[in-house]
This record gives C-alpha cells, structure tokens and sequence, in this order.
C-alpha cells in the first residue's frame, strides 16, 4: 500500500473521534451566539480543540485581543513541542514549503500517530491530515446545524470521545514502556495536585496543562534518558 | 459581534495557532543530538495527552460515575490493544447508557 493510502487510512479514527468532538464545538459555538458559518470558518482556521473551546469564550466579549492571545499561547505551546519532535522523524524531503504547509495540521492526534511511524514522509502525513481535518470541519457544520435536535444525553455522553481517544494513544505505550509509564504517572499527580490544591488550581487552565506536561516530561528525561545513538526502538 | 471583530479575533486565533505549529517545524532542520532535549521531546506528547485527560474527562457534562465506567472502558481496550475509534466509541457509549440509567431508572 503506498504511503498516501496508508496515512489516509490510519486517519480514519482520528476523523471520526474528531466528528463526535467538533459536532460539541458546534453546539457551544452556536449557543455562544455565533452563526453557523463562523462556526465552520474557526474550525477550518484553527484546527485545534482546546484552543478553540476557550477562543469562543474570548471572542463573546469584545476587545480581548491580549488575553486571546496569551491563552492561545499557553493552551497550544504544546504543539511547538510536538513539532520540534516530528522534526526529527521526518524524512530528507519532508522540508521547506511541505513543512510550511503540513505544519498546519500538527494536532495532538495526528501527531501521536506520526510519531508512532519510524519515518513520516510528506505523502503519509498528508493522507493522515485528510479524515481528520475533513472530520473536524464536517462535525462543527453538523454540531452547528443539527445540534440542538439531539437528546442532551447522547450529546453529553459524545464528548467523553476525545478523552477516550487520548487514553487509547497513551496506554499501549505505556504498557509496553515502564518509562512512559513513569511519565504518565508523573502527569497524572501534577495534573491532579493543580485541579484539586488550593492556590495551584487558581492557575488557569491552559496554562496549567504545560507546565504540568513539561515538567513531567523533564523528570522522565532526567530518570529515563532516551539513547539517541544509532538504531533505537523508541525513535 | 459585527463581523470586523469576528474577522480580527479570528486572525489572532488561527494565526497564533498555526504559527506556534509551522515555525517550529519548518525552522528546525538538523538532527537534535542532545540526549535530554531528546528524551524531554520523546515524553511530550504522552504527558500532554495524560495531563489533558486527567482528571479533567471526570468531569464533562454527564455523570462522573458515567465518566469512570466510560474512561476505564477505554483503558481496558487500549490495554487489549484495540483502535482508537473502538475505545472512542465504547467509552462513549458506556457514558450513554450510565446516564441513561441515572436518568430514567434510578430517581
């Protein structure tokens, strides 16, 4: 199978899990006050799930351009890190104006399933884009016009997808890596400890999910180093 | 909101979004050798995706008993190595048919 096909394929369940994901996004964008085509139009832009839910909740009240900012910055930082990492899986003509282009669709999903590749071409990760950003776009059009007529229960009970999908990328990994094992759980005291503890939990949100997932993924580099050198499983 | 502000929100959101995205791809272009820097980026995205998920999935717009069926449905899939779209959808349906529960049989 060439490599387009085969990226293409392995988007399908991206596509989908972002269907259930960005049909939510229509809804909140509609009940937010916006129409349906600006629903859509911050979708097809932006590409991003957190960043999005939080950029609506900006956007309402007029003038907050700093604030959409620096929120947008602390929620997405994270994908300059998974850039940085892709960076060094990409193949030798996987540069210049592809990286450009493609580096738009760098989502935490399509990511994952890039880096799990021992080698990412331009063909592989731009059939992988296809179903995702297809699926992103389709469900907020979907959310935004459909939304309101479905049972509040099935909506309500959609949206745990997304999380679904994230847990079903991570424990593989870290069934097989006692180190990436060690990573999760790291993530998950710092996560917790700034949800529930006083002071801590009055970080925003955002900001919150880099500096737990840095400094986690600073204490398993310092306890477990990655080798670099030559032929390694881990990439 | 008038359209201009739309507009110009719009530009920050996208543009601030994919410039954290593109700018790092395009401009890195050599082999990192740095072991820490390496291992630091081999752990990112784990550590994302856990931090975003926990405990934050406990706490969605359904039952939090509904959120703990439906996230542990997940990990045990993913631990039997089923897709992604399997574990999605089983998860979501078991969040369906908790609350659903809750809802119209126990008051």
């Amino acid at each position: 199978m060439n490599s387009f096909l085969r990226g293409l394929k392995s988007g399908i369940p991206i596509g989908l899990g972002y269907l259930s994901v960005s049909f939510t996004f229509g809804i909140m964008a509609i009940s937010a006050g916006f129409s349906w085509w600006q629903a859509l139009i911050i979708s097809m832009t932006t590409v991003t799930s957190a960043g999005q839910f939080s950029g609506i909740n900006t956007m309402v009240i007029p003038g907050q351009y700093i604030e959409m900012l620096i929120s947008q910055f602390t929620i997405n930082i994270r994908y300059s890190f998974m850039s940085v990492s892709l960076s060094q899986k990409t193949n030798g003509r996987f540069r210049g104006i592809y990286r450009w282009i493609l580096g738009f669709f760098m989502t935490d999903e399509i990511f994952a399933v890039a880096s799990n590749e021992k080698e990412v071409s331009v063909s592989f990760f731009s059939g992988l884009s296809v179903i995702p950003y297809v699926g992103w776009a389709t469900g907020t059009l979907l959310g935004a016009l459909i939304g309101g007529f479905l049972p509040e229960v099935l909506m309500n009970a959609l949206t745990i997808a997304i999380y679904a999908m994230f847990i079903a990328i991570v424990t593989p990994k870290a069934k097989s890596e006692k180190n990436v094992l060690f990573a999760v759980i790291i993530s998950v005291a710092l996560s917790c400890a700034f949800y529930y503890l006083p002071v801590l939990n009055e970080v925003s949100s955002g900001l919150a999910v880099s500096i737990c997932a840095i400094l986690a993924a600073v204490l398993a580099a310092v306890f477990f180093p990655i080798k670099t050198e030559g032929e390694n499983e881990n990439g | 909101m008038d359209n201009k502000e739309f507009f110009i929100y719009l530009l920050l959101m996208a543009g601030s979004t994919y410039l954290i995205r593109a700018v790092p791809f395009a401009l890195i272009k050599r082999k990192i050798k740095n072991p820490f820097i390496n291992s630091f980026l081999y752990y990112i995205p784990f550590t994302v995706l856990t931090v975003m998920t926990i405990p934050a999935a406990f706490y969605g717009d359904y039952s939090t008993l509904g959120a703990a069926l439906g996230i542990v449905t997940a990990i045990i899939l993913a631990f039997k190595n089923y897709s992604l779209t399997v574990a999605a959808l089983a998860s979501s349906l078991v969040v369906f048919i908790t609350d659903l529960i809750l809802k119209y049989l126990i008051k």
